[in-house]
């Protein structure tokens, strides 16, 4: 599958240091970035950003920075640690952001590690983290703060503040006019395939890594991105993810100097949703569950509302999830509903998207992991362009991103303008594309089992493409099995599409090696319980809720509609379910079912409930099972159950043409 | 690489002295011949039981008690009773041990009270003060503008931003706590009261507390003289302690040494 066209983003600016000399001409007098401070937006002009960081840059050039060398940006989004980026790279250095909620041991392996000479931090708090490493790592002799509060006693040799860094920087420019030129050629220096900096992924197995990006990676990923949503120097930002991540570095740096648009700070990481709403941003990024807070927050607090508001609201929700979704896409709709919509938009919708800051947003984006399709369509129905994208580090983001008007809360869209992908044989998701990273600083053998000699990155994602020739990730490569007959057994992506119903907590999925698909269930005791309140079902316990035949019966639809949903899908349409089972419990971190942070652990469940799974595979239409719990006060007791296991019926699969419709 | 911190200069001078203070209600003797005093740039603590008379005598140094007998020195200017307004006017701000905030005002409107003894006296001029703020014209808009970039500073100070347009009445009480320790700093005291800052919070509500404390003296040099129960923010946080039973002084000194003292001991522990 080939990537768009070629782009034409062959220009003289080639670095982030250049490009700001280039804006600061071109766009003097626009606004670059904002930050809100003593409750005020205080705004600094494109030529004003280039004044700030040329002082401060060759007042760290007095103090030592040289080619080459590291520096760690440690803070909250703010614009001088923005500055101190391009302040960095236009020595040659190169800035390495951190996490600034890491604790010192995480903090310390990255600098160590990063082999970072100095660090641009925020505060007291992060300058005394920086003390504490640079006890036992010796390189770091510098360390710049941001704000004065609680260090005006710090006596430390090489700890300076901004301003002051900025001061000598000025001096120095005064007294020999000269340095300026100097900066000049060190800025003429720096090279497009230089490393422009240095991301360390968040490290869910093993070590953090580092990944070395190139300023042509960022760049050119930033200018294909603003061509993909058509962004220009007129869009509106806030910055309020970490510094120390891809797509902060991407949203609201690299496609800020690139579209020249301005980024605003927001005052403090609590006040973000009101300083959002008073920005109104026309292009906003936020994972998943962003979206579900707000919408939550929409709900609950809609419940107190008046009963004539609610009624109103309720009914213009149900118009917008009649309509809405079709109106965004450009549609045909009936002049009816086009009305009913557009009195919606006054009352109710224009209201709600105004309170979470929406109402100008042209583009948003969600991505790190699956969507709740109820949530996606509750946006888009609303008028808000929410949209999805695949990315990574090492791609420097971009490689899919869906198109205006082809939108689905399933796929991730179509590669962007120069990626190109191939689905490897075991399903993997393969791309070559000018965001490519580098390689893994000071880790070769990660590179070159990541990236192959002609430029292709492993993404470890299985995924297929469908009918519209949309990317689908599905599962981690190394999780994808197959069944007997060879069709793909892809689990998370089965038990994904089960969770989003709300009767639904827990599913495991077992296959790989088997001839049928079958899931353990965990009914979701708050929403099942009030259903089974308002339906008059009787029950004593978890377990006897979990057993009853209507809930059986209700999950048996659930399961039923996923089905059909595999089956319209080819790839994955061999791996219906065929067979479940409702656990008794639920699967509890106590009893080591699931991790600390909720996750399923496979195995573990695997071995724990290994006569329920024997059962599903040998065709009983009942198991018994007896397992151990740990109570919260830590007594432990046995459970027993007989569980019934109930057979499904697999559709056959849909047609591909059918399924495009 | 690693800190030295310096440790606080205090100068010596004695901001407020009394000196045998004696407070009755009727019959009831709620404090005994007590002196003590604080020097400028110190963080004071007053402890000792419940109904030792600690909350008597701030009210006492902030006029809002007049005590029978005694003098109360502040500034080199000594009287037999303070009036409250006139001890808020020469640089006496407090909290006190139940918030008293405006409930219905959003808390940057409460802070904006605390700036209030910083605009002009007399009636005329308050009335046409007040028509000038009404329609936010001339000198009143001019010095909104001021006052509005003091109280700013203080939210930035107390990390309060979040809750800048709340109503305090809908804030958790930690944060109410902060908040009427922001109006007490708008009024840029000398020397701040606080009537147990701490109390009712949470482990980390009081580690946030005690920072601003120790930032607020730091920063600003203000003094403060502090109630609070728990003996471990009294031990860190004061430089010099006073220790009260039955409305009588029964130890004065650093922490180290009232903590060591054998009658403060017996006072919270009981004697058998």
């Amino acid at each position: 599958m080939g990537g768009g066209t070629a782009s034409p983003n062959k220009q003289d600016a080639d670095t982030f240091p250049k490009l700001l000399l280039k804006n600061a001409k071109s766009l003097a007098e626009k606004p670059a970035i904002r930050e809100k401070e003593y409750g005020i937006w205080q705004s600094w002009t494109w030529a004003e950003v280039l004044e700030e960081v040329k002082c401060f840059a060759i007042g760290l050039k007095k103090l030592g920075v040289k080619r080459g060398q590291k520096i760690a940006v440690v803070g909250d989004n703010r614009p001088r640690l923005y500055w101190s980026m391009v302040a960095i790279q236009s020595l040659g250095g190169v800035p390495v952001p951190v996490y600034q909620d890491s604790v010192v041991e995480e903090m310390s392996y990255v600098l160590d590690h990063a082999e970072v000479v100095g660090a641009i931090v925020q505060d007291q708090e992060q300058v005394d983290k920086i003390l504490q490493i640079a006890e036992g790592v010796n390189r770091i002799k510098l360390i710049i703060h941001d704000e004065e509060r609680g260090l005006r006693d710090y006596k430390v040799d090489g700890l300076y503040s901004f301003v002051n860094v900025q001061e000598m920087g000025r001096k120095l420019l005064s007294d020999k006019p000269e340095t300026l030129e100097e900066w000049h050629q060190d800025i003429a220096k720096s090279k497009g395939d230089d490393v422009s900096i240095l991301l360390y992924t968040s490290g869910t197995t093993g070590k953090p890594k580092g990944v070395m990006l190139s300023f042509n990676n960022i760049m050119i990923s930033a200018q294909n991105g603003n061509r993909f949503d058509s962004l220009n120097e007129n869009e509106e930002v806030i910055a309020y993810l970490p510094m120390a991540w891809i797509g902060d570095h991407i949203f609201s740096f690299g496609q800020s100097y690139a579209a020249g648009f301005c980024v605003s700070c927001p005052e403090s990481p609590e006040t973000v949703l009101d300083d959002r709403r008073e920005i109104g941003p026309t292009y906003f990024f936020a994972p998943p569950r962003v979206y579900e807070n707000l919408l939550t927050e929409i709900m609950v607090r809609m419940e107190d509302a008046g009963t004539i508001k609610k009624k109103m609201f309720h009914y213009f929700l149900a118009v917008a999830r009649r309509c809405g979704e079709r109106i965004l896409n450009g549609e045909p709709v009936g002049l009816m509903d086009r009305l009913l919509y557009g009195l919606g938009e006054l009352c109710i919708y224009g209201p709600i998207k105004n309170r979470m800051g929406f109402s100008r947003v042209k583009v948003a984006y969600t991505a790190g992991e699956a969507i709740g399709p109820e949530i996606f369509s509750f946006y888009r129905s609303l008028g808000v362009n929410l949209k999805q994208l695949y990315g990574q580090t090492e791609s420097s983001v971009y490689i899919t991103a869906q198109p205006d008007g082809e939108i689905s809360a399933e796929t991730v869209g179509t590669p962007v303008y120069d990626v190109e992908i191939k689905i490897k044989k075991n399903g993997e998701v393969q791309y070559r594309s000018p965001g490519v990273f580098v390689g893994y600083y000071k880790n070769d053998e990660a590179t070159n089992e990541t990236k192959t000699k002609d430029g292709w990155v492993n993404t470890g994602d299985a995924g297929f493409f469908d009918a519209n020739g949309h990317l689908k990730i599905i599962d981690r490569a190394k999780d994808v099995g197959q069944l007997n007959d060879g069709s793909m057994f892809a689990p998370k992506y089965i038990e994904n599409k089960l969770k989003f119903y709300p009767n639904v907590k827990e599913v495991v999925a077992f296959g790989n090696g088997q001839d049928i698909c079958a899931v353990f269930i965990n009914i979701d005791l708050t929403s099942v319980s009030n259903w089974a309140e308002r339906n008059n079902i009787a029950y004593a316990s978890y377990q006897e809720l979990a057993g009853h035949p209507e809930v059986y019966k209700m999950i048996e639809e659930h399961v039923d509609e996923v089905n059909l949903s595999l089956a319209s899908e080819p790839r994955v349409s061999g791996s219906q379910i065929s067979r479940f089972l409702i656990l008794h419990k639920e699967l509890d971190a106590d009893d080591g079912e699931l991790t600390r942070t909720q996750k399923v652990r496979r195995n573990f469940v695997g071995e724990r409930y290994a006569p329920l799974i024997e059962a599903l595979f040998s065709g009983k239409t009942s198991a018994y099972i007896s397992t151990e719990v740990t109570f919260e006060d830590g007594r432990k007791g046995v459970i027993e159950a007989d569980l019934k296991i109930k057979d499904m019926i697999t559709h056959p699969p849909v047609k591909f043409d059918e399924a495009a419709e | 690489m690693s800190a030295v911190e310096n440790p606080r200069q205090i100068s010596g001078e004695v901001l407020l002295n009394v000196e045998d203070i004696s407070l009755s209600f009727g019959g009831v003797k709620a404090i005994r011949g007590v002196s003590f005093n604080i020097l400028k740039g110190e963080i004071r603590a007053i402890i000792g039981p419940n109904g030792a008379g600690k909350t008597s005598m701030l009210n006492v140094i902030n006029g809002f008690y007049h005590p029978q007998e005694g003098k109360i020195t502040y500034k080199g200017e000594t009287r037999s009773k303070m009036r409250s307004h006139v001890a808020a006017k020469q640089g006496i701000a407090r909290t006190f041990q139940n918030v008293a905030l405006f409930k219905g005002m959003s808390t940057l409107d409460n802070l904006m009270t605390g700036r209030l003894l910083k605009q002009r006296e007399g009636i005329l001029q308050q009335t046409v003060d007040m028509l000038l703020h009404a329609v936010y014209l001339g000198p009143a808009k001019r010095q909104e503008v001021v006052e509005r970039k003091v109280v700013e500073e203080i939210i930035d100070f107390l990390e309060i931003e979040a809750i800048r347009k709340t109503p305090v009445g809908r804030l958790p009480y930690g944060l109410q706590k902060r908040v009427e320790l922001g109006r007490a700093i708008a009024m840029e005291p000398e020397l701040l009261l606080l009537d147990e800052p701490m109390a009712g919070m949470n482990l980390e509500e009081k580690g946030d507390m005690s920072r601003f404390i120790i930032d607020l003296n730091d920063q600003y040099g203000t003094t403060i003289a502090l109630i609070e129960h728990d003996m471990g923010v009294v031990m860190d946080l004061s430089d010099r302690v006073v220790v009260l039973n039955y409305g009588e002084k029964i130890a004065d000194g650093t922490p180290n040494e009232v903590s060591a003292n054998q009658d403060v001991i017996d006072a919270y522990l009981g004697v058998s």
